[in-house]
């Protein structure tokens, strides 16, 4: 099963992103106050994710050859500035959670066909709190898009 | 004579359970005028908290000089507390009443007249519309106008201008009482009624103070508890209340968890019910969704982990917990405790979920008081000021926009459904930025009552933003103003409001506002015209031009919908009692209490919400609502508890919470200006415990220094009845000083020290969890100025200096009826009517 672990690797490397880019946006934006709240609240999560996945990725071992690597995302390094930059980092950061969720998707598939009941039981409770950041993270784009998109100076 | 300073409750009229609340009816008159004195009386409700207390105004020579209780009218039964008594009309002959409009020349506030100041509005506004469009304007009203001019603002910002960007200070006291309903209910909506209070078996305060908070609510409360079969009490509140007290005499149980854990609480009592099968499975089965997800989040709190989370005792939880599952008829009230509280929306849920699972709502004695903390602040969530949209419809529901749309004859697009509502802190982040250039603030006093106030202040005086204020005085917010309205006030005007349990007044003009001060609807209706503001036909959008017109339009647009007024009129508002929402063709008479039939208006076409991630506040959508296929059966919506967002550190090592005192109202616009309420609590205090106090080197009245991350206050400190480790602050104290020449009155402001963070889902600020460290500065010369009759008394254990008990009221009179009025719709009328549970 080679290629169940690179996808655990994935799922692994894609949660560590996702958490570092939305403690990007939070202290980037940390002016809106419930932006850095809710960031910082949603990077705990990723990280539960992880935690709960290294046994897992103790079992499998992470295999990192060389085909993931295209589909790495890279993280938000920096955050951009004003309204309009908030909206482009929420934008970026649901890029980062679809990539995210629908590799908890797949691992879970393959975990089923493999019944390790401890890889599914992780996918499927991560799987549906990654839906809870995403669901944030368009809510919050909703809020922020006219304001930004038409008032913005 | 009574002095209702020192006797806050007044004579009491015990009474056994199911019976009829009897009626006590009590007077005060200003310049020891008696009743016979009085050449008028005219109708209308007590404006000075959300328990909206009948009462007639008593005018003589043109002024109000005095109120008395309404012996009929259902909510009081002829009672009224202190700040009503000597707080509603003081106010309104002071001679700092602004009578003419104030206009901003070469920095400085000068006296206007109308036209100027307007024109200078309506040309800054026309402006900003024309370059900017409507996203530039931002409205922040309040929680004390009237029905009339809620509903008209709402339709010039949604229809006229068309912004997002109307809230109001309802979001610092109430948001989340409406946000807890919409979550588990699937709409706004008071569930229980006040005469709960007689048939119920166990009342439960959460994190509310309803002794100092609605003191009439409380006295109806201490008839039961002294009367045959009272209730037990359970009160959660780390300060030791009045309410506490009771719940010990009663027999309950008093909770004081550690600040910000309220979630940890009810996630232990949750999880006690389903331990011991305190849970009505083929109700929940039958009326809710959602009781697996619930039973798994609550697991993990078992009594010694809760204990633990917030410093309790693991079976005082139990205890509490038992009361709640073997009561028949429990009624529950809920406040700021945990309104203003880390995981408020959450909290206040989970308080539904209680009741849910024991299928406790919608019969007497069984059900749920979410409270208010203003007066009309209900009628802001109706009418759609503070973002809701009117008649509690669904922004997000394009059928309910549509219904506004022509009941307003306007393009649907101009109503601004295409991004959630903006809250109350998000519009002064606009200002901030400099998004929003105009903000018109009505009748509210953000500079002391918003958190963070030293960036408040800095907000609204920056140039970048033009700030209209209409007030009755210059406020701590309209000395920085750019244009300041008079506006007339309570007595000077008429209109509607709605109590906390849905019941509607009407309050009628007894005199003429001051100067030139004007109500705040005709000063909507005279900007809606200036603007020229049309609908599709080229009409004006404000057709009415009298409170009588507007309540009209307004019950027009709630038919149908779960906040029904189309069985009411001025008319029959004239009766001898309010009336409580929905009045229609099935319930002509009004409705005592909703949901008695567990139908719940959550169906996905006709709710005012599709809902949120409690801990996120992430947006359920529409068909992810409609695939749960709710039907009219009620969430139980469930959240683990999380720590608040500041804990106490070395460098602060103590928890600041702020509140109220009985004596005060909000920033003291009407109530520091009586001088019965001003003398009982004059300035700021701190509230230390006794081992606190101790380890700082604290005594009684010593001056010290509270200071947290952000700003820092000097008051004198009373050595009191907080739990250890926490500080209470009265927030009520701005730089306005009636008496003059108070020492603290430049930093005093309770405000300087919170944080700005506010909930997910309602958005309500967070007032009661920031961290903080307490020195002495020097010695004091004298007790703290907080009154000793309330939760602020002093410990039992006292330190070098006695304090004095607070007294010196006017005289006021209190007259128990020996036949008690018929009440419409009281079920105690009905000797029939069963108190004990349907379910054993
Ligand atoms: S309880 Fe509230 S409404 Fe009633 S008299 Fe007191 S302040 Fe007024």
């Amino acid at each position: 099963m080679p290629h169940l672990s690179t996808y655990v690797g994935l799922a692994d490397h894609s949660e560590k992103t996702l958490a570092e880019s939305l403690r990007a946006v939070a202290d980037g934006h940390a002016a809106e106050v419930d932006v850095f709240h809710t960031c910082h609240l949603l990077a705990g999560w990723s990280d539960e994710h992880r935690h709960l996945l290294a046994p897992v990725v103790a079992r499998y071992g992470e295999d990192d050859v060389e085909e993931p690597e295209r589909l790495h995302a890279d993280g938000l390094a920096e955050v951009r500035s004003g309204p309009v930059g908030l909206l482009r980092d929420l934008q970026d950061l649901h890029v980062l959670a679809t990539l995210v969720q629908t590799t908890w998707t797949v691992v879970a598939q393959g975990a089923q066909g493999l019944r390790d009941h401890e890889l599914l039981q992780v996918a499927t409770t991560s799987n549906a709190e990654t839906t809870r950041q995403l669901t944030w993270l368009n809510t919050r784009m909703k809020a922020a898009a006219p304001q930004a998109l038409i008032v913005d100076p | 004579m009574n002095d209702r300073i020192a006797d806050i409750h007044g004579e009491l009229t015990p009474h056994a359970r199911g019976t009829v609340w009897p009626a006590r009816v009590d007077l005060h008159l200003e310049d020891g005028l008696a009743e016979d004195d009085v050449d008028r009386w005219v109708q209308s409700a007590c404006l000075l908290c959300s328990n909206g207390c009948g009462c007639d105004i008593a005018v003589k020579d043109g002024r109000m000089v005095g109120v008395r209780g309404r012996a009929t009218d259902v909510v009081n039964h002829g009672r009224l507390g202190p700040k009503g008594l000597y707080g509603s009309t003081a106010w309104s002959r002071s001679s700092d009443r602004l009578t003419r409009p104030l206009v901003r020349e070469g920095g400085r506030l000068v006296e206007s007249d109308w036209d100027t100041a307007m024109g200078r509005v309506v040309e800054v506004s026309r402006r900003l519309l024309a370059d900017k469009g409507p996203l530039s304007h931002g409205f922040y009203t309040s929680g004390q106008l009237f029905l009339e001019e809620y509903y008209t603002q709402a339709v010039i910002g949604k229809a006229g201008i068309g912004t997002p960007h109307m809230d109001g200070n309802t979001r610092l006291c109430t948001a989340t009482s409406a946000a807890a309903f919409k979550e588990s209910f699937g709409a706004d909506g008071q569930p229980g009624s006040y005469t709960d209070i007689e048939h119920c078996d166990a009342i439960f305060l959460f994190g509310h103070n309803m002794a100092e908070t609605q003191t009439v609510l409380w006295t109806r409360i201490l008839d039961r508890t002294r009367g045959e079969d009272p209730p037990r009490i359970v009160c959660v509140d780390p300060r030791r209340t009045l309410v506490a007290r009771e719940a010990e005499a009663t027999g309950g149980v008093h909770l004081a968890p550690r600040v910000g854990t309220n979630m940890a609480l009810m996630n232990g009592l949750t999880r006690e019910l389903f331990v011991h099968g305190w849970v009505d499975e083929a109700w929940v089965d039958e009326h809710t969704i959602g009781v697996d997800d619930l039973r798994a989040v609550v697991e993990p709190y078992t009594p010694d982990h809760v204990a633990d989370v917030c410093g309790l005792d693991a079976d005082d939880l139990r205890r509490a917990a038992r009361i709640f599952g073997e009561s028949t008829a429990v009624l529950s009230t809920v406040l700021q405790g945990f309104y203003q509280s880390h995981q408020a929306t959450a909290a206040s849920v989970a308080v539904h979920n209680l009741h849910l699972l024991r299928g406790m709502i919608g019969r007497p004695g069984a059900g749920v008081l979410q409270m208010n903390g203003q007066p009309t602040a209900q009628n802001n969530r109706e009418c759609g000021a503070d973002g809701d949209f009117p008649g509690f419809r669904n922004w997000d529901n394009p059928r309910h926009v549509e219904e506004l749309a022509t009941a307003w004859n306007v393009d649907a697009m101009t109503i601004p459904h295409w991004a959630p509502p903006t809250h109350a802190m998000q519009i002064f982040r606009y200002v901030e930025t400099g998004a929003i250039e105009l903000l018109w603030i009505s009748a509210t006093n953000p500079a002391v009552s918003m958190p963070q106030s030293a960036r408040i202040r800095e907000v609204l005086s920056a140039d970048t933003c033009f700030v209209v204020v209409q007030d009755l005085f210059l406020t701590e917010t309209a000395e920085l103003a750019d244009v300041v309205l008079p506006a007339a006030g309570w007595g000077e005007k008429t209109g509607c409001f709605t109590n906390v349990n849905r019941t509607v007044h009407l309050s009628e003009k007894a005199v003429e506002p001051p100067g030139e001060a004007r109500s705040d609807l005709d000063i909507f209706v005279a900007y809606a015209d200036a603007m020229g503001f049309t609908d599709k036909d080229g009409n004006p959008l404000i057709s009415w031009r009298t409170p009588q017109e507007a309540f009209d339009a307004w019950r027009a647009v709630t038919a149908g919908r779960p906040v029904d007024y189309t069985g009411l009129s001025y008319d029959t508002l004239r009766g001898p009692t309010g009336i409580p929402w929905p009045v229609n063709d099935e319930h002509p008479e009004g409705t005592d209490r909703l949901y008695a039939d567990g139908v719940f208006p959550t169906d996905t076409d006709y709710c005012e919400t599709y809902g949120h991630d409690l801990l996120t506040g992430g947006a359920v959508t529409e068909s992810e609502h409609r695939a749960l296929a709710p039907a009219g059966r009620a969430f139980l919506k469930a959240a683990p508890y999380t720590p608040p967002h500041e804990e106490p550190s070395e460098d602060y090592p103590l928890r600041y919470t702020t509140g109220r005192t009985a004596y005060q109202f909000h920033t003291r616009t009407k109530t520091g200006r009586s001088r019965s309420l001003d003398a009982a609590a004059p300035d700021a205090w701190v509230e230390l415990s006794v081992p606190d106090a101790a380890r700082l080197g604290i005594d009684e009245g010593d001056r010290v220094r509270v200071e947290s991350p952000r700003g820092a206050i000097e008051v004198r400190a009373r050595v009191g009845q907080v739990m250890e480790g926490a500080v209470f602050a009265p927030f009520h104290y701005g730089h306005y000083d009636p008496s003059g020449g108070t020492p603290d009155a430049d930093h005093r402001l309770a405000n300087e020290l919170t944080m700005t963070v506010w909930d997910p889902v309602s958005k309500q600020p967070y007032f009661k969890t920031a961290a903080c460290r307490v020195v002495k500065v020097r010695d004091g010369d004298g007790p703290a100025p907080a009154p000793t009759t309330t939760a602020s008394a002093p410990a039992t254990t006292q330190g070098r200096r006695s304090v004095p008990a607070t007294s010196g009221g006017a005289p006021t009179s209190s007259r128990v009826l020996d036949e008690t009025p018929d009440y419409p719709l009281d079920p105690s009328r009905d000797p029939g009517t069963p108190t004990a549970t349907r379910r054993p």
